[in-house]
């Protein structure tokens, strides 16, 4: 095959514009999990220790519960079973288990000074140092 | 004699009895709570890197 001028030509333009789309694509594609974040309130009540992550994967309010607190918790907990009860299945897991490991994750993950429970059931200030997290934890 | 014959029954009944309790005090319950922490443990590990990708992909509510 030979080619023209002219095919050359329409070749380069669809290579200047298939470039920065499919770039684009990829970017969005990455970009995606990292645009939800947490609710302003949410990620508050996180860093005042008003709330802390429990051992069975759900999140806790740690103190006197005042009703916008709880109902903010009952509603990321209702949305977190929704998820827990999807994956559970994908897995042939128990939506318990799976709870529990989301758990087991989310107390790992907490920052120095946010709240989660202990084994033993208490509320514990996160720090520096490792979580006290349940035995069978991965 | 009598006495060597006597004692001589007296270790047998000593090992027998002591095999006889080793066999029977066999607790069967703490083995099966080993058992069952062991399967949970192993579904946990299992569902690990699962779980962390949800978490990872749904830090709204995490």
């Amino acid at each position: 095959m030979t080619l023209t001028p002219k095919t050359s030509i329409r070749k380069t333009i669809l290579a200047v514009i298939a470039g920065p789309v499919a770039g684009l694509v990829v970017m969005s594609a990455f970009a995606a999990p990292a645009m939800a974040q947490r609710d302003p309130a949410y990620a508050a009540a996180r860093a005042s220790g008003t709330v802390g992550e429990q051992l069975d994967g759900y999140l806790g309010v740690v103190g006197q519960a005042t009703p916008g607190l709880q109902d903010m918790v009952n509603d990321i907990n209702i949305k977190r079973r929704t998820v827990y009860t999807r994956k559970a299945r994908e897995n042939s897991a128990t939506v318990e288990q799976y709870a529990t490991t989301a758990g087991c994750q989310a107390i790992a993950r907490t920052v120095p000074g946010e709240k989660y429970q202990a084994p033993d059931g208490s509320w514990k200030t996160r720090t520096d140092a490792q979580p006290e997290r349940l035995p069978i934890c991965p | 004699m009598n006495k060597r014959i006597l004692q001589t029954g007296l270790v047998c009944a000593g090992i027998l009895g002591l095999s006889g309790c080793i066999n029977v005090a066999a607790p069967e319950e703490p083995i099966v709570i080993e058992l069952n922490v062991n399967i949970r443990a192993e579904v946990l590990y299992r569902l690990a890197e699962d779980a962390s990708n949800t978490i990872d992909e749904n830090a709204d509510i995490f």
